[in-house]
Parts: structure tokens; C-alpha cells; sequence
């Protein structure tokens, strides 16, 4: 695609590490499972960025060296994991309530679409999929008092993630504030999807003819997240 | 075991036998008797974590069928509950999370149509057990509304935003695994096999644990107790040592 000749998209990498950079220091996260956990490593274990794990862990650390496993102690995405020092363990149902009652800064997911009035679908593509996995992830979306969505600008056959309505099964409605793909970091606005950031040689224009959902520059570049 | 105490009556000396609680049973059998056909079991863990394998060997054993499970996951591979669901024993499945790598047994049984599948979201699910456990017979949230999983409940606005109903969750029967019990049925837990156990072992007429280690009454810090005895039927003692798997 010509396209893709002027400029060189993010790579999954780039994409957390970028995501990272926007958290602040105190913030504290729940990384959901996939694409989001990689954020994780792109936050240096001396900034005080807490991590939550809706299996009843907070403050997660990286995973452990092979020798050092602690088979009690796994993630959301049932991998080993560590406790830094100051972390807790807690059952469900105050894991959930700490989601819902909105103490989370912030929840990162990853999507199939994000629609321009912040509706996310991420966690079925059809109504006759094989058994539907909802997770945590309708919690995490309607809880976190942000939610943030990583995910690539565009599915592998080229259609849009960026879209007007989702076709998808909803996750939540209007849950959405920021979206980091591969090419562009988005706000979601009222009046729709606002570029802060793209990738270098890109430019609006070439940026709306792979989007689906209108795509303007936000007003202000406000430097660190809102 | 029966314990003498001595007691004052009408000014003599009288020794009066007291039964002593103790929780602790001596065998699978007695641990899962009078597990019923058609009993909605809650099934502690979060994948292998925390879930209590030996409980659920001794419900194959058991017989019971008919069963309604309640778990965040639906089973891995071929043991515990994916082979409670093989021999055809479960009716129906309440979970947030059936797609867990390897679910064979399930995915065979729910494509041919042979399993009924209800999915919560796992926090609409922890709290609809907490809620169970607490005497709450239902509550709003927030989580799901606007989507395919409200079909049919009830939606209320509070302070402008919409909530949905959702109900208390109650089981007939918990299998709940612990890290450490005493005989009045107080319980431990180990890192995160918190997960779903101590509130399911709330919200079950019948709440049967097993425990790594048992310990005297007296033995665990007061402070350090997660789930009191009052909620806890039976314990049986299973020092298998560590998951193998996560």
C-alpha cells in the first residue's frame, strides 16, 4: 500500500512504550490481557506506577526469573507473575468493587473497534462465534474512571478500527478517551475523534482515508494525559 | 471427641458434655455427602489457582449430576472439571470466562449443544455472590449496560447514569480451596488463590474446603483469619503441595 511508504507505523512495542510515556507517576492501572500488558514493561519498576490484576493483586510486578516462580501468584492473563514491595492480594469481590467503584486512574484494554462516541467492542466479533469470553472486561470498561484502548489502526484485511457505530457486540457505551494505534493517538471527543499525536510523515489527510469515523487535530496538544 | 466441663447447678458440682465443633472430616465421602442431582455448585479458583482438584475428583466420585457449576473458567484439558463436564454431569455453566487455553471437553459439549452456557462479567459474578452471601437479593451496576449481556434486565437511572439489576447468585454447594484451616472451619489463603474462594464459600448452603495445612484452634492470628468458620461446613485436609500449572 503507497500509503504506508511515507510513513512507518508503530510496531506493538512502540505502541505500549508510547502509552506508557502519557501515564503519571501515582496513577494507579489495571493492564488488560494481551497487547495492554506490554505497557507494563515500559514502565521502569522505580516510577511509581501501580498495577492492578482483577485476579486480586496490586501492585504486580514483571514476571519473575524462571527460578523464582511463585505458582501462587499469577495475572489476569493466568501467567507468572511478582508482587513488588507494597503490593497486596485481595479476594473478588473487592477486587471488582475497587474496579467499580471507580478507583482505577486508569484501565488500558485492547479492542476490535472503538466508535467516535467512545463505545468499545472487544470481546466478541460475531452473535455465532464459538462460546463468547467476556471476562473482566465489561467491569474494567464501565469501572476505571479512564479507559484507554490499544489496538491497531486497522484489522489485517484493512478495514477502519476507528469507526462511526460499532458491529460489533458492545463492551460499554461511551467508555472510551484515548486510543493509541499504530498510526495515531486519538482523543475521544464530543464532537468525535481528535488526533494528539501520529506517527512521523503522516498527515490528517492520509490518516482520514484509512479511518472510518471523521478524524480532526485536537485543539490543544495538551502535553501529558487529561 | 466430646469434651467435660464442669458446670454449677443449683449449687452441686455437675459435669455436663458439651460437642465440641469440629469441621474436620476424616474422608472424601463424608466431605461430598448429600451433594444432590440438580445442585447449583460454586467452584472456587481462577484457572488452576486456588481451584480445590481434589474436591472435584471426589464429586466425580460422589455421583451427583445434573449439576449447575458456577466458576470463572470452564474447565482445562481433560481433568477436574473439564472431566466432571466430559462425564456428562453438568447442566449448565455460569462464568465469565470459558475461552481459557485448552478448554476442549467444554467447547465440544457447547458447540453440540449439550451444555447450557450462562456468561457474567467476573465482577458482576463476584458480587452477585457477595451480594448472596450478605442477604443482598439483588443490586444495580453499571457494568454491561448497553450491551448484548442486558437482554431482559431491568435498567434504572441514579444521578444520570444507567445501571442494570442484577440478582444474588446463591449456591446450593461451594468447593472452595484453602491454604491453611482450623477445626472451627477458619481459613487462609495463599497469594492470589484468593480469587473467587472466600466469597463463594459465602454464598453456599454447604461450603466444603480443603486445606493444605491444618492447624490447632488458636493456631492462626486472629487478624490473619480471611474467611471465619461460621461460614465453612466441612474441611477436608489435602497437602498436595503446588499447582503445577497456572
Amino acid at each position: 500500500m503507497n500509503f504506508f511508504a511515507a510513513c512507518k507505523p508503530m510496531t506493538r512495542n512502540e505502541m505500549a512504550e508510547r502509552l506508557a510515556r502519557d501515564i503519571p507517576e501515582g496513577w494507579y492501572v489495571n493492564l488488560g490481557i494481551g497487547a495492554p500488558l506490554k505497557v507494563a514493561d515500559y514502565v521502569p519498576v522505580e516510577r511509581e506506577v501501580i498495577f492492578h490484576s482483577e485476579n486480586g493483586v496490586l501492585g504486580m510486578g514483571p514476571a519473575p526469573q524462571p527460578d523464582q516462580v511463585n505458582r501462587w501468584l499469577i495475572n489476569a492473563g493466568k501467567q507468572y507473575v511478582t508482587l513488588r514491595t507494597g503490593g497486596s492480594y485481595m479476594h473478588h469481590a473487592d477486587s471488582f468493587a475497587l474496579i467499580r467503584g471507580g478507583h482505577l486512574d486508569l484501565c488500558v484494554l485492547g479492542a476490535f473497534q472503538v466508535a467516535e462516541n467512545g463505545d468499545i467492542a472487544n470481546w466478541s466479533t460475531s452473535d455465532n462465534d464459538t462460546a463468547p469470553a467476556v471476562g473482566g472486561a465489561m467491569d474494567l470498561a464501565a469501572g476505571a474512571r479512564q479507559l484507554w484502548v490499544i489496538m491497531d489502526h486497522q484489522t489485517k484485511s484493512g478495514e477502519s478500527r476507528l469507526v462511526r457505530r460499532c458491529t460489533y457486540p458492545l463492551t460499554a457505551i461511551g467508555a472510551v478517551k484515548r486510543v493509541y494505534t499504530n498510526l495515531a493517538v486519538l482523543d475521544v471527543t464530543e464532537d468525535g475523534f481528535a488526533v494528539r499525536d501520529m506517527v512521523p510523515g503522516l498527515t490528517l489527510d492520509a490518516l482520514q482515508k484509512v479511518t472510518d469515523a471523521p478524524v480532526r487535530m485536537a485543539k490543544v496538544n495538551a502535553g501529558a494525559a487529561s | 471427641m466430646r469434651q467435660l466441663i464442669a458446670a454449677q447447678a443449683r449449687g452441686r458440682a455437675v459435669k455436663v458434655t458439651i460437642p465440641m465443633i469440629n469441621k474436620i472430616v476424616q474422608s472424601m465421602a463424608e466431605a461430598m455427602a448429600g451433594i444432590r442431582d440438580g445442585a447449583v455448585v460454586l467452584l472456587g479458583g481462577f484457572g488452576n489457582i486456588g481451584q480445590p482438584h481434589a474436591l472435584l475428583d471426589g464429586l466425580i466420585e460422589q455421583g451427583a449430576k445434573d449439576l449447575t457449576v458456577v466458576s470463572n473458567n470452564a474447565g482445562v484439558g481433560r481433568t477436574g472439571l473439564a472431566r466432571l463436564l466430559d462425564l456428562g454431569r453438568v447442566r449448565k455453566i455460569v462464568c465469565s470466562f470459558p475461552r481459557t487455553a485448552d478448554p476442549v471437553v467444554f467447547e465440544e459439549l457447547y458447540r453440540a449443544g449439550k451444555i447450557e452456557l450462562e456468561i457474567v462479567p467476573q465482577g458482576t459474578m463476584a458480587e452477585r455472590l457477595r451480594a448472596a452471601g450478605a442477604g443482598i437479593p439483588a443490586f444495580f451496576t453499571a457494568t454491561a449496560v448497553g450491551t448484548k449481556l442486558a437482554a431482559g434486565k431491568e435498567e434504572r437511572e441514579f444521578g444520570g447514569r444507567r445501571y442494570l439489576l442484577e440478582e444474588a447468585l446463591p449456591g446450593d454447594v461451594a468447593l472452595i480451596e484453602a491454604w491453611e484451616a482450623d477445626r472451627w472451619g477458619n481459613l487462609t489463603y495463599k497469594c492470589s488463590a484468593q480469587n473467587f474462594n472466600p466469597v463463594m464459600a459465602t454464598a453456599a448452603k454447604l461450603t466444603i474446603v480443603q486445606t493444605q495445612h491444618v492447624v490447632e484452634l488458636g493456631a492462626l492470628d486472629p487478624e490473619k483469619i480471611m474467611t471465619p468458620g461460621i461460614y465453612v461446613n466441612r474441611v477436608v485436609h489435602v497437602p498436595y503441595g503446588e499447582p503445577l500449572v497456572p
